[in-house]
């Protein structure tokens, strides 16, 4: 079984500061680290690995300081990492993105072996979207599950997986041909840490790294900011928040204020609405 | 814009998710053109159709279909693209649900087509229609436009107003026959949560704990206080991840987004991955023992005190306030 994980370096935004001009990350001040979702999905890899057997990929799209990501999934017990770095990727959309990754998985495949899944996270901190994985799996014509919770099984000989999945109402029980592409969600399981043989096989690991031009047959035209429909205007930031109000006092004095409040609740929301 | 928009609506139990009166009331925004709705799976009452076109939608597309009544992304992907090529739209909406999360990037891809996700507010600035969407955990935002048709969004439930209820307004009935072929996926079961009926993501009210209630006996004091106001019942990550209560009620960055008109945090201490996903409630309060919690910042109304002291003679009151 090869399955390949998509995983991508972006700012630790829950540590970041924002310029305060451009309301932008402020990359001197922030940390680089791998989207914390992804290592859900390479935890997933790893593990079907362990129960299956087979081999494990790991692409990242990124600038060059990327190969820290992929050495992270080599910690974690990946056996191939992969990256796609290049000038023509810069200021992608998620269609672009979805599309550049497409055909570097299918580039893998020609270089190790044919693909039976791809899983990626939930979706990444920075963009908060959720939109590339689906994106890649429609690329690929593949079928694709998000907010799975639980691998329950896969029968490598008839070609199947059955996944546990969120839906809107609780969830779902799923079976689906293979080759799919997965989204799991952070509660599928806890990321391990790394083993010593693996954390220095990864602080020597090189990964593969293909510009545009190693990607035989793209379509330029689709890639980084000429092949992004969609365009970021501007960045700005959320109102203040001012943090309100205590309620002070005895017990029954707050629960009479909360109460009074919910009660009046209709009229004065609609005068204090927030932006 | 002039061309035609098309909604993806939703049902929950036969009755329409608010989330598709927001889709309409966003895609008017966005177009002056005809706004076609399109239901799967059954048919549609006539109190559907009534309610669609009190909220501004002008026709009305259903596809009728068993493999249609619940969700799969292959079968609906090919009732959308069937729907796309009968309507030909320049917009196309979907409520950033489950469903719109899922389907809509694959719709994207399909058309080449440019797509904005987890949209809270559209605005016009010369002419051209920005997307305001929230990034980086909700520490800011960001405008985004598209620059080729189809245009295709998704918006945050509960931010975009529905618009004003008109009386009478006539909606176009149309049924599309389709042949649903080649799925390759099978729902083997579903399993309903006993959520009370109001779906957390577009409830009005949201009672949410965190480590704070200890457990079991904390979130039935959520539960009871939910249900004497008519709310949903959440939760952080914290205490999804100590086994208080399910997943699916985990309200945050990874959870669900949500943004109801009032959000009472009881024992939450206030992670930014946490106020990612609430921050924007309309009214806060907030109950904690901790005076230093980062959750008092975004609360409008900040209680230090004890939950179990607080949440029992609040539940009395207002169940007095009922019975009266």
């Amino acid at each position: 079984m090869h399955t390949l994980v998509l995983v991508k370096q972006v700012p630790d935004t829950k540590n970041a500061k924002l310029h305060p001009v451009t309301y932008t990350i402020d990359r001197s001040s922030t940390v680089n680290i791998t989207n914390p979702s992804d290592l859900h999905a390479v935890e997933a890899a790893v593990r079907l690995k362990e129960t299956y057997g087979g081999i494990v990929s790991s692409l990242s799209m990124g600038p060059p300081s990327a190969v820290e990501t992929i050495r992270e999934t080599i910690q974690m017990g990946v056996d191939h990492g992969f990256m796609i770095s290049d000038r023509a990727f810069a200021g992608a959309d998620t269609l672009a993105t979805a599309y550049a990754l497409s055909i570097a998985a299918q580039k893998i495949e020609r270089t190790v072996s044919p693909l039976d899944l791809i899983i990626t996270g939930k979706m990444t901190i920075d963009g908060d979207t959720g939109q590339v994985g689906p994106g890649v799996a429609r690329r690929l014509g593949w079928y694709v599950l998000t907010n799975v919770v639980d691998i329950v099984e896969v029968q490598l000989k008839d070609r199947l997986m059955t996944v546990r999945r969120q839906n809107n109402s609780g969830y779902e029980v799923v079976r689906t041909p293979l080759p799919a592409l997965l989204a799991v969600d952070p509660s599928i399981n806890k990321p391990r840490r790394a083993s010593m043989p693996n954390m220095v096989r990864a602080a020597r690991y090189q990964p593969t790294i293909w510009s545009a031009n190693d990607l035989e047959g793209v379509d330029r035209s689709k890639l980084g900011l000429k092949g992004s429909p969609t365009i970021v205007r501007k960045v700005f930031p959320p109102p203040k928040p001012e943090g309100g109000e205590r309620v002070e006092g005895s017990l029954e004095d707050q629960v009479k204020f909360l109460t009074k409040i919910l009660l009046e609740r209709p009229e004065w929301i609609k005068t204090r609405e927030k932006v | 814009m002039q061309g035609r928009a098309l909604i993806l609506g939703e049902r929950k139990d036969g009755k329409l998710r608010q989330v598709t009166l927001e889709a309409t009331s966003a895609a008017k925004k966005v177009t002056s053109g005809e706004v076609v709705v399109l239901l799967l799976g059954d048919g549609s009452d006539a109190s559907t159709k009534e309610m669609l076109g009190a909220y501004g939608a002008d026709r009305l597309l259903t596809i009728e279909h068993e493999a249609l009544r619940h969700y799969t992304s292959d079968a609906f992907m090919q009732a959308l693209r069937a729907a796309v090529d009968h309507v030909q739209p320049e917009v196309i909406v979907f409520g950033h649900t489950a469903i719109g999360k899922d389907i809509a990037p694959r719709l994207a891809a399909r058309l080449g087509a440019g797509l904005i996700s987890d949209v809270v507010d559209i605005v016009e600035k010369d002419g051209v229609v920005h997307f305001v969407r929230p990034i980086y955990a909700g520490k800011a935002f960001e405008e985004r436009t598209i620059e080729k048709a189809p245009m295709m969004f998704t918006i945050r439930p509960n931010n975009i107003a529905p618009l004003a209820e008109s009386a009478g307004r006539n909606v176009q009935e149309e049924t599309l026959a389709l042949e649903i072929k080649d799925l390759r996926s099978m729902i083997e079961e579903v399993v309903k949560k006993a959520t009370s009926g109001v779906d957390l993501s577009e409830a009005k009210i949201v009672v949410s704990g965190g480590r704070g209630t200890k457990g079991e006996e904390g979130f039935k004091l959520l539960y009871e206080l939910a249900e004497v106001l008519g709310g949903a019942v959440g939760a952080s990550r914290g205490a999804c991840d100590a086994g208080y209560v399910d997943y699916a009620l985990q309200i945050g960055q990874t959870g669900k987004v949500v943004t109801p008109d009032l959000y009472i945090a009881c024992g939450i201490s206030g992670a930014i991955q946490h106020l990612a996903g609430m921050s924007a409630s309309k009214v806060i309060v907030a109950i904690n023992k901790d005076p230093e919690a980062p959750i008092f910042q975004v609360a409008d109304y900040g209680i230090v005190g004890d939950m179990f002291e607080v949440l029992p003679p609040l539940i009395e009151a207002f169940k007095k306030i009922k019975s009266a």
